[in-house]
């Protein structure tokens, strides 16, 4: 069985500056997002528990095939990546086409695991569209994972209440964020990474139609925040500040 | 063309609220309304207490655990209704909802949409972008639509001439997803959504000093609410009081916020307060950039020293 894990890469959200309230993104390096970090490290523990191999799926543009090596290093065994400079306009539902297309090259994925949302859009949509597509049933935010005969045993967080669920392999689940701890890669590991299986795919490749995007952006800013930026020194003078807004009753 | 708009909810405040936002919707554009109930009674009353026309599906086969099969069955509510713009809400269960029905449907789909306007005939959406840094306006450029609206973004819809309850068939496909159990955590009582005056603790704070910021909370006639690792990663407070993108965006009077760093997933949380008091021992915490009133101190002592000039 192989264990099959999507990982989003995105601008690193701590180094993005803003500036006339657009953010800048030009020379911010690109990583994965938290929430599929947590993916992998799920993919990585079902491999620990079951012997699967653990194959990452990535669609990005052509740097993905540099950050997918942080991927191999801390555990995955081969890549799958569609590497096209056109994905970085795309939308969630081609994104959804394109991840589609890239696992079914896949021979028998058991248990294809997805963050909840990604690093930046975080519009949780990608994971249930693939889903969708492959016919497979889902599950969204996990926070539990076991593997035994064929049947996936999870639980579903829910805002206000847990659900145990079994489901049959192969199925889709997205992972919350507190589902594990992601492990770091060691020297060595990071090392090997780069002789790592990987499998580029131009979409063409892939042998899908990719529809048009659905979404237009009109404008992506920054909010106008206009805060009084007062240093208060002492307790007294935060009891006053409250005072003169008027929060204390006294 | 459009013919109409259909809102489905698992959750019935979040249902009057998508009424809402349809309604905003229906006043610019004359598109009519339609609302969806799955073996939920009480809410297709509450709906069409609200003045809408209600589909109803009874089926006690039916589990809300299996997205495919909801997703199934609100297409095909959809297709009755003649809707192409589909409100669900963006709790976990109507964003897993979201992705399957817009495949579904082939429509474009947009989640923890916080506001729409009509702009130049077309309708706008506001939603967050990068982890919370930005908020992007967006149009849908499909003719079907699945917006999934934030909760709380939209008051919930109140009392009118009541709308009709129709029953309404379907056929569903076999559900692949088996409910073995659902346990129901303890959620508690507190709405930190509603609450004028909000204290916040973060990974900064200890545990000792909870009790300060819950006597804070109490005398200035406020709620406790937390960052997501305090919940998440330390368990002080459950999953339901945190502030931010994961969380619940709050618009309290008052916040005032402790030992928190202020990474955007957080302080778009938060960010439309009207005032932001933050006690931090970093002066380079990016939290004060948010502050009106910015403390460099140790919440060990600003916690109990507060708590107790105010009590
Ligand atoms: C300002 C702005 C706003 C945008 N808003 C929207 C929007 O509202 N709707 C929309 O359809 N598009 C939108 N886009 C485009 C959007 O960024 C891309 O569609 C994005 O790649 C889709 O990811 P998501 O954030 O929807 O993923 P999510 O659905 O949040 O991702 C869930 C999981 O799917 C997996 N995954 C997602 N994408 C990939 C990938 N490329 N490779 C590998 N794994 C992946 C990861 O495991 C991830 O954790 C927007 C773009 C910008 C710049
Ligand atoms: C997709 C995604 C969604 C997320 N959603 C959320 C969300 O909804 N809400 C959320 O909160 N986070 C969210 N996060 C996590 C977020 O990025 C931060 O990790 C988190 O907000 C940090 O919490 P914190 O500020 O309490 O902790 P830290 O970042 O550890 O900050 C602790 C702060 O306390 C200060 N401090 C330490 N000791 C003291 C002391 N004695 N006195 C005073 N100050 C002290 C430190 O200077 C520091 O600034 C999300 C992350 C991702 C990737």
């Amino acid at each position: 069985m192989n264990i099959v894990v999507a990982m989003k890469q995105i601008p690193d959200l701590q180094q993005i500056r803003i500036r006339e309230r657009k953010p800048v993104l030009s020379g911010v390096p690109l990583t994965f997002g938290l929430i599929d970090k947590n993916a992998l490290e799920a993919g990585i523990q079902l491999k620990e528990a079951t012997g699967g191999n653990l194959i990452v799926v990535s669609a990005g543009n052509e740097e993905v095939e540099e950050t997918i090596k942080e991927a191999l290093a801390v555990g995955a065994d081969e890549a799958y990546l569609a590497a096209d400079n056109a994905l970085s306009d795309f939308d969630s539902a081609q994104n959804a086409q394109i991840l589609a297309g890239l696992i079914k090259k896949i021979d028998d994925p058991g248990i294809i695991i997805f963050g909840e949302g990604s690093g930046d859009n975080y519009s949780g949509q990608v994971g249930t569209r693939v889903a969708e597509i492959l016919g497979l049933p889902s599950v969204a935010y996990v926070s539990r994972i076991t593997i035994k005969d064929h049947i996936a045993t999870l639980v579903r967080s829910l805002e206000d209440a847990d659900e145990f669920l079994e489901v049959r392999l192969p199925c889709i689940v997205t992972v919350l964020g507190d589902i594990n701890e992601p492990r770091l890669p060691s020297v060595t590991q990071v090392l090997k990474a780069g002789k790592k299986r990987r499998e580029v795919f131009a979409l063409s490749d892939l042998g899908i139609e990719i529809s048009a995007s659905a979404v237009s952006t009109i404008s992506e800013l920054a909010p106008i925040s206009q805060r009084k930026q007062i240093a208060l020194k002492s307790l007294d003078e935060l009891l006053n500040a409250l005072q003169t807004e008027g929060f204390l009753r006294r | 063309m459009m013919a109409g708009m259909l809102i489905y909810s698992d959750k019935q405040n979040i249902a009057l609220e998508l009424l809402t936002a349809a309604r905003l919707l229906k006043n610019a554009t004359g598109l009519k309304i339609n609302a969806l109930t799955v073996n939920d009674d009480e809410q297709a009353s509450a709906l069409s207490g609200s003045g809408a026309d209600v589909y109803k599906i009874t089926d006690d086969g039916l589990s809300l655990a299996d997205a495919n099969v909801i997703a199934e069955i609100v297409k095909q509510a959809a297709e009755k209704a003649e809707a192409d713009i589909i409100f669900l809400g963006s709790n976990r269960r109507g964003k897993e909802l979201a992705g399957r029905l817009a495949q579904k449907m082939g429509a474009g789909c947009l989640t923890d949409v916080g506001g729409l306007a009509i702009e130049e005939g077309k309708i706008e959406y506001t939603r967050n972008s990068l982890g919370g840094a930005t908020v992007a306006r967006q149009q849908i450029t499909t003719s079907r639509q699945v917006i999934a609206l934030s909760p709380h973004a939209f008051e919930a819809a109140g009392t009118a001439a009541a709308g009709n309850i129709l029953a309404l068939d379907t056929t569903r496909p076999e559900t692949a997803v088996k409910l073995a159990e659902i346990k129901n955590r303890n959620t508690g009582a507190v709405d930190i959504q509603n609450a004028d005056i909000l204290v916040i603790v973060g990974q900064g704070v200890e545990k000792e000093d909870l009790a300060h910021a819950s006597a804070i909370a109490k005398a200035l006639g406020g709620e406790v609410a937390c960052s997501k690792p305090v919940a998440t990663d330390k368990k002080w407070f459950p999953e339901d009081v945190i502030v931010g993108l994961s969380g619940k965006q709050c618009r309290p009077q008052l916040a005032i916020i402790f030992g928190v760093s202020g990474q955007v997933q957080f302080t778009v949380g938060i960010r439309d307060a009207h005032t932001i008091a933050a006690v931090n021992n970093d002066e380079n915490a990016f939290i004060f950039q948010l502050a009106d009133y910015s403390m460099v101190a140790d919440s060990k002592e600003v916690l109990p020293g507060l708590a107790k000039a105010l009590n």
